[in-house]
């Protein structure tokens, strides 16, 4: 009780601008999985029943894993007003298409099971890769701007077009992250399907790794020449993207010796390291304005007042145990890898040579 | 000049995006809740009793409810995202206070809901049976405490509390997030959104089983299944009508010109009529009109002669209060969405009073007129829940947060272009999933449940999805 009353008021906005960091990195690890599941469905599936088994991977937690972002992005609208209402209208094309992405998604599980008409299944599985692949690369790129800068002007009003977000560093932003949920896809598959899916799954992971690692280190290598030369480089700790890189140097090869946990939990670490970097890199903004650091967005003046971060803190101390306890145990309960029918399940999904 | 044409249309283009996306959304919203309940009641049922015709409707409406939750999940994202997009003043003048209730809702109740549905989907023979019911009721419990969270959110707009406005930044700043959360405006339009989501799945859940019946398909299941939709539609007409009763009281003191709107009243009058319709315009030359002496007052005010206040009287009030400009939202809309609400909440009382003694005097099954009759009135509860969204909030216009904020100044200042590309993209995509959905709806709904041993019953399908 004490300690959240303790922190000086910029604290508070402090803890939250944290707070708001961690929901945006479980969003990203957990439904990075998701995304990279459906950019991989046409990858890994030689008929309907392959997709079957890659879709009932995730199809018991999918929804889960999107109130991350739901959470985040309410989170940000109570605590940080200014930067939930600078980011959704400016960037507001490529948001509508992240929607529209997410919106046929979302239907593609509940609807295309639900008849046996070949050409209905097909559109459901065109739209579960779109679906998917769309929001990976738009996040980075989104992601990207918050750090290089947006034209934000007076106000903190958007002056500039849609054009001003798909710059070359933003771009190459959003391909890193395509690449690496995809890869996480590929790892989560890897651990979480049997037979043949799993196989091909393991071969991308190995297949994919590589050319992350090259995409990944030069927009990591472009963050930090950014950040240098606007003297904006101290909170970040070297250790972090270094870890992340070092991580995903890993990763294939661990996918190739069937650690399959590991090769899970290295592709896990890369996401959270990736995006703690670039959001510690945003630190003390929220938003970096490209017309000049006097329009910057700052944490202290996005916050909401006091009484409101106080409410929210009790009511986040208070629930989120029981989210997290919850959540966890559905995957506890789904823990068998899932096969093609008629095929008893090797293993338990559990870090182990098979 | 230029700014301000782009400004105004913008405004006009913003508006009819919330309008779409907004009743679009709230179409499934209520079904999700009663449905889920339903369900929820009808799996209890099978547990309890170990009757397969319960397992059979809980499997059979239980297809229905999901196919419609997951089209109420994905317009939903869109909701949450929109305040910021089209709405970006709004959103930072009201963010401290309104972002609260979204944020917990996120935090208590959609975790609760898609994960327990996740487990609910794939756990039909992985969990126990006692844990597989746990979860339906878990996830409707989280459809529940979500509306309570977005109704208290909406309830602020209608009429603040809590708060005070910060003189540095004109923001509005919460100072009691329990008087937020027990806003009597709050409490009021919860049990009403309640009840007519209950009233909403119980007439669902009727109309198609009565379809059935009269198709002489699984007469076991279905006439369980009618019995319980029958007297949920009962208790839930009557609890809405109540308290939608004792919203419109409290309505007439917080947002007078919103009940003088309603009836159309321009002046202020003592044991004042309620016109039940009107042929021609509302403006006082009435080609012709029903009246009922009294009914506006006992409606209002709950006395015979209570006084009702009338458009001119609070227009000239408001202008004095707020200075110049019109206070005075769209009458013909207001007028007609509150009868039609109004009246379908009543003929959906009568239905389910009929249904009730039908079902005494042992004769719903042999009664294919009133069978077919039940099945058309599926459309009555969703026309009823939009009708009283579009009431409540053009009836608060022209504001958005009564008295502190006008819509026109709510609005992001960003070209009508970006406006126009997104309300064409969703107007596209929304009748797109209409169709999909209605038809979908429509397939599974025909197709009776199949009769299974209790093995078959117990056994999950290898692959779900």
């Amino acid at each position: 009780m004490l300690a959240i009353q303790q922190l000086s008021p910029s604290g508070l906005d402090q803890l939250w601008f944290y707070l708001i960091g961690v929901l945006w990195l479980g969003y990203f690890f957990l439904e990075g999985f998701d995304f990279g599941v459906g950019t991989l469905l046409p990858f890994v599936s030689r008929d309907d029943i392959d997709r079957r088994v890659v879709i009932n991977t995730i199809g018991p937690v999918w929804d889960g894993n999107e109130v991350w972002l739901l959470t985040a992005g309410g989170a940000t609208f109570a605590a940080f007003p200014q930067w939930y209402a600078t980011v959704f209208s400016g960037f507001y094309l490529a948001l509508f298409v992240i929607l529209a992405a997410l919106i046929f998604r979302g239907m593609a599980f509940e609807f295309r099971h639900r008849r046996d008409d070949p050409g209905w299944v097909r559109w459901w599985d065109r739209a579960l890769f779109w679906g998917s692949a769309l929001p990976a690369l738009l996040w980075g790129v989104a992601f990207a701007d918050f750090v290089h800068g947006v034209p934000i002007g007076a106000n903190y009003t958007w002056t500039g077009t849609f054009f001003d977000l798909v710059k070359p560093y933003a771009l190459l932003g959003g391909l890193s992250t395509l690449l690496l949920f995809t890869l996480h896809g590929a790892t989560y598959l890897g651990l979480k399907s049997d037979g043949d899916v799993r196989v091909r799954a393991q071969a991308m992971a190995t297949r994919l790794a590589p050319l992350t690692f090259v995409v990944v280190t030069a927009f990591l290598a472009w963050t930090y020449q950014t950040a240098h030369t606007n003297h904006r480089v101290g909170l970040v700790p070297p250790l972090l993207p270094i870890v992340g890189l070092l991580a995903l140097a890993a990763v294939g090869w661990l996918a190739r010796d069937l650690l399959e946990g590991w090769a899970f939990i290295a592709t896990a670490v890369v996401i959270v390291a990736f995006f703690a970097t670039l959001l510690l890199n945003l630190y003390p903004n929220v938003l970096v304005s490209s017309l000049g650091s006097q329009y910057n967005l700052t944490i202290a003046a996005a916050a909401s007042h006091r009484y409101t971060l106080e409410v929210m803190s009790w009511v986040a101390l208070a629930f989120t145990p029981f989210v997290l306890l919850y959540q966890s145990w559905t995957y506890w309960i789904f823990k068998k890898r899932v096969s093609r029918p008629g095929t008893e399940p090797v293993t338990e999904s559990s870090p182990s040579r098979a | 000049m230029n700014s301000l044409v782009a400004g105004i249309s913008t405004l006009s283009l913003a508006r009819w995006q919330f309008a779409v996306t907004t009743v679009f959304h709230f179409l499934f919203v209520p079904l999700t809740i009663g449905l889920g309940l339903l369900v929820a009641v009808l799996q209890t049922a099978a547990y309890r009793t170990k009757d397969l015709a319960y397992d059979r409707m809980t499997k059979f409406f239980g297809k229905l409810f999901l196919v419609n939750f997951a089209i109420g999940v994905v317009t939903g994202i869109v909701q949450e995202f929109q305040f910021g997009m089209d709405w970006s003043r709004y959103s930072v003048f009201v963010g401290n206070i309104f972002g609260a209730p979204l944020a917990i809702e996120g935090l208590l109740a959609f975790f609760m809901e898609s994960t327990f549905l996740g487990i609910w989907i794939f756990g039909r023979g992985r969990v126990s049976a006692r844990i597989h019911l746990l979860s339906i009721w878990m996830a409707s419990i989280g459809t529940i405490l979500s509306a309570a969270f977005i109704v208290a959110a909406n309830s602020w707009m209608q009429h603040p509390v809590g708060y005070t406005i910060d003189p540095k930044t004109h923001q509005a700043v919460m100072t009691n997030f329990w008087a937020v959360m027990t806003n009597s405006t709050f409490i009021a339009a919860y049990g009403h959104v309640l009840a007519s989501a209950f009233l909403t799945g119980a007439v669902f859940m009727l109309a198609i089983a009565a379809w059935h019946l009269r198709k002489g398909h699984d007469l076991a299941g279905f006439a369980k299944a009618a019995r319980i939709a029958i007297v949920v539609t009962v208790l839930a007409a009557v609890a809405t009508m109540f308290l939608g009763d004792s919203q419109a009281k409290q309505m007439t003191r917080q947002q007078p010109m919103k009940m003088a709107a309603a009836e159309a009243l321009y002046n202020t009058s003592s044991g004042a009529s309620f016109s039940l319709l009107t042929i021609g315009d509302l403006s006082g030359n009435a080609v012709f009109q029903i009246r009922l002496p009294h009914l506006l007052s006992v409606l209002a005010t709950n006395s015979w002669n209570g006084k009702v206040e009338g458009i001119n009287q609070l227009q000239k009030q408001y202008e004095k209060q707020y200075g110049p400009g019109s206070y005075v939202p769209m009458i013909w809309l207001t007028y007609w969405s509150f009868r039609i609400m109004v009246g379908l909440g009543i003929a959906l009382f009568a239905l389910g009073g009929i249904a009730l003694w039908l079902v005494r005097k042992r004769r719903l099954e042999k009664s294919p007129r009133f069978l077919r009759f039940a099945t058309w009135m599926v459309l009555a509860p969703f026309l009823a829940n939009s009708f009283g969204w579009i009431f409540t909030e053009i009836g608060r216009q022209p504001w958005v947060v009564y008295g502190l904020l006008k819509t026109s100044h709510a609005v992001t200042p960003i070209s009508p272009g970006y406006v126009a590309t997104s309300l064409i993209g969703f107007t596209a995509i929304y009748s797109l999933l209409a169709v999909v959905e209605i038809g979908l709806m429509l397939r599974i709904a025909k197709v009776p449940p199949a009769i299974e041993t209790p093995e078959e019953a117990e056994r999950a399908p290898e692959l779900i999805y």
